[in-house]
């Protein structure tokens, strides 16, 4: 017995055994993880039931709650003791309470409410019900009564819904055009009438600004005015077609309220939907957060500028590092003398690479934004001062710190890639009268360049998931513009920007409605994963296509 | 095959048979190595190496491993730069100058001294490309002249009729006989006068040796050739002139003829009859 336990413990075979465990366990952990966050964050575009429940307390004011089903918790009963002074109602195994969202900010005080599931007399899901989505105030509930034009009812009962519909697109048309409009056009003409406003600025610290120079500006204002009337005038225009209509809702408490349709973002009757037009809802819904700028304090639409400045930042950031890394890489390996200081180089850099990313965060505020921006910002942009145009938090500073985080592996890379080119090849092109600079142009970099993508798939997916830094040097929780744009010069660097890692944190943490917020930390936590796992795939798909160019000779 | 063709262990009738009995005194010397001594660090590589090279003609470096032939070869274009803590001292002359003095460029020497190593070693580019690359460094861009030289020196290295349909193909696709032919016509692409041959054959099979060792014949009418070779036969078919190294030292030196046949160093007969080596 002992002798088979023995010869079972040298064959390997627990050995085995304790890999395949090891490896199934981090397996089943990401698996996990992606699963949670899949399921509870993708679970909040989904279309729910909306329901009508009869509601007594028993206190003889029975009530109406409409809401969608959130979620259930069970009560201990020593707890519904102490909040409700008494005993659990007889014939009840244990309390159960659920999580309705009900809506209505405006009306009710919240829009999440817990009630017990014994006290629901009835509950139906009428298929009249209407949920609203709004620019403010969250979902809506709610019968409709009637629609109205100027404050005068054009359809009631079973024709307004038809009404409302058709009122609706046109509301969604002029939205349109007043998008454009506003972010666009006008934003255009207020971006050139700050850069002359700066012009005139520059002119005077300079000293020119003769009445020669004053006039051209002046003109070129006097344009950007005239232009910016006109908008102004078919904004007007606008603004008053958008709230034309509106239309009246009975909510849960038997209360009339009237909403004007610009207020309204969607609306549908979720319980009349079948399974297949709610895919379709489920669908645009996705569609929507990915694409939509948010709204209400990061708690409604959807993710648009935080996708846009991820994304940004990691290119530009891999940009910056690459070139940097790859030289540095080159020098350490190709040209220095190896020796004990390059040794200690060698451990620094490898050392970098432990540094908390808060540290470099520091660094990159006080060097980058406070230091080189600040300086940038005398020599380059006086007229703008006391303004900071570089020397704030920005866009390039946040990729240069990041830069800076993850240039050691960019370089521990190369210089593994660099030391694996065959000897001969390096020999074959100097026999053939290239200089050393030829032969590491045309021979030796081709070749390292799928060992650099290693290096920049590492450096990009440590980059896409930093936050702590990037909270110091150019993320903020809304920003205005994208920092790319129609406007000379399109890239605008010195922007500060959103970014999904800092968005889940602000949604989660920052945010004054924790309820509707918790799926959507899910989600753009899901949204981040897949960002990120995209930009590694299509570096890993470059990388492979550059290692099947260059494979290299057995050496 | 009878004893009389038959001498040390060398079949006489492979011998480069040229008719005429070849001589250095009658040869135009291209490489002139004047009292070469090299070292590596502390250790001694080569010590006071004195022979002529004769133009347009084939020299072969025979001697055991270690002996400093591939040493005194990559001197010819000062391969041995690139390897840290080298000393020479002497002089070789190539055409009269002298390839050690500080101002010659080194680039341009290794222009004018093409070389081929043992292991082929293309670069991961097409054919057309690898041939080119030469020309191209030297800031050559037009398309036919390109063309042209890529077709010369590919058939210059027999190599034309195998790849003339995939000139756009990576040069890794070919098979290692033909890999050492590009490479051979990639160093006589840029016109070089002498061609430096490092073991060249040792990695191939025995039908590509053929094919290299008739390149070498062919070559030999254009170019200054000198090879490094471990295998005798090898030296004995392809070279005219043969110097046998040992530790360093130029043991013996003369036509290969009568290296072989008649040597004149106790040393050389031993080596080339098989007693160490």
């Amino acid at each position: 017995m002992i002798d088979n336990f023995k010869n079972w413990f040298k064959s390997g075979t627990p050995w085995i055994w304790l890999n395949a465990g090891a490896v199934s366990i981090s397996l089943l952990l990401v698996i996990g993880i992606l699963g949670m966050i899949m399921v509870r964050g993708m679970g909040h575009f989904w279309i729910a039931d909306v329901y009508n429940m009869q509601y007594d307390e028993g206190d003889g004011n029975p009530r109406v709650v409409i809401g969608e089903f959130v979620e259930s918790a069970e009560v201990p009963d020593e707890l519904y003791k102490e909040v409700e002074g008494k005993n659990k109602p007889a014939g009840l195994e244990k309390v159960e309470r659920w999580l309705i969202k009900s809506g209505n900010r405006d009306q009710a005080s919240a829009d999440f409410q817990w009630i017990y599931a014994h006290n629901i007399q009835k509950q139906t899901a009428p298929d009249n019900l209407i949920k609203l989505e709004r620019l403010e105030w969250g979902n809506f509930y709610g019968y409709l009564n009637d629609v109205q034009e100027n404050e005068k009812v054009v359809a009631s009962s079973e024709h307004a819904w038809d009404e409302l519909n058709t009122r609706f697109h046109r509301v969604l048309e002029i939205r349109e055009k007043l998008e454009v409009l506003e972010k666009n056009k006008i934003g255009s003409i207020n971006y050139g009438l700050e850069r002359l406003r700066l012009q005139k600025r520059k002119l005077e610290l300079e000293k020119e600004d003769t009445p020669d120079n004053l006039n051209k500006i002046k003109a070129e204002a006097q344009a950007f005015n005239n232009e910016y009337d006109i908008l102004i005038k078919e904004l007007t225009i606008l603004r008053n077609e958008i709230s034309r209509d509106s239309a009246n809702f009975t909510i849960s408490s038997g209360k009339v309220v009237n909403i004007p349709l610009k207020l309204m973002v969607s609306i549908i009757k979720p319980n009349e939907l079948s399974t297949l037009s709610k895919l379709g809802h489920y669908i645009l819904n996705f569609y929507n957060f990915i694409f939509d700028d948010p709204r209400e304090a990061n708690t409604e639409g959807g993710v648009f500028p935080a996708i846009f400045g991820t994304v940004m930042m990691v290119i530009l950031m891999s940009i910056l590092v690459t070139p940097f890394g790859v030289i540095a890489a080159l020098y350490l390996r190709e040209y220095a003398k190896q020796g004990a200081v390059i040794r200690i180089i060698r451990i620094a850099v490898n050392n970098l690479a432990g540094v908390p990313s808060i540290v470099y965060g520091v660094f990159g505020l006080g060097f980058f934004v406070y230091f080189l921006g600040g300086n940038i910002d005398q020599l380059f942009y006086p007229e703008a001062l006391p303004a900071p145009t570089f020397g704030t938090p920005g866009l390039i500073w946040a990729s240069l710190t990041l830069a800076l985080l993850t240039v050691p592996v960019v370089i521990v890379s190369t210089e593994e890639g660099l030391a694996r080119i065959p000897r001969n090849l390096r020999e074959g092109s100097l026999a053939l009268g290239a200089t050393k600079i030829e032969t590491l142009w045309y021979v030796v970099l081709p070749m390292t360049s799928p060992a650099i993508m290693t290096g920049l798939i590492l450096a990009v997916a440590r980059a896409a998931g930093e936050v702590a830094p990037l909270m110091l040097v150019g993320v903020v929780k809304l920003a205005p513009q994208l920092p790319l744009d129609d406007n000379f010069p399109f890239l605008h660097m010195d922007r500060k920007f959103m970014h999904l890692g800092f968005h889940i944190f602000d949604v989660g943490f920052q945010s004054p409605n924790v309820e509707a917020a918790r799926p959507l930390v899910y989600a753009t936590a899901f949204l981040l994963v897949l960002v990120i796992v995209l930009l590694n795939l299509s570096a890993i798909m470059l990388r492979n296509r550059l290692r099947e160019k260059y494979k290299a000779l057995d050496a | 095959m009878s004893e009389a063709v038959l001498t040390h262990g060398i079949d006489k009738s492979i011998l480069s048979s040229s008719g005429q009995s070849l001589s250095l005194e009658s040869e135009d010397i291209c490489i002139n190595v004047n009292d070469l001594k090299l070292s590596y660090g502390e250790k001694s590589a080569l010590h006071g190496i004195t022979m002529p090279i004769p133009r347009k003609r084939v020299t072969a470096f025979i001697g055991p491993s270690g002996c400093g032939k591939s040493t005194l070869l990559r001197c010819f274009n000062r391969m041995n730069d690139l390897i840290d803590n080298v000393n020479t001292e002497g002089q070789i002359n190539i055409d009269g100058d002298d390839i050690y003095h500080p101002d010659i460029d080194v680039s341009a020497l290794r222009r004018r001294v093409g070389m081929v190593f043992q292991r082929p070693n293309p670069f991961p580019k097409s054919i057309y490309e690898n041939v080119a690359y030469g020309l191209r460094l030297q800031g050559i861009k037009q398309r036919h002249v390109l063309d042209e030289a890529v077709e010369q020196s590919l058939k210059g290295a027999a190599l034309w009729n195998e790849v003339k349909d995939r000139l756009h193909e990576s040069a890794l696709g070919l098979s290692g006989g033909q890999q050492q032919r590009l490479v051979i016509a990639r160093a006589i692409a840029i016109k070089p006068e002498v061609l430096l041959l490092d073991e060249p054959a040792s990695a191939l099979d025995p039908i590509s040796t053929l094919k290299i060792e008739e390149l070498i014949y062919e070559l030999k009418s254009e170019y200054t050739i000198v090879i490094v070779t471990h295998n005798m036969q090898q030296a004995a078919r392809v070279s005219d002139y043969t110097a046998f190294m040992y530790m360093g030292d130029l043991i013996e030196f003369g036509a290969t003829d009568t290296l072989f046949t008649n040597p004149k160093e106790k040393q050389t007969e031993d080596y080339i009859t098989g007693r160490y080596g």
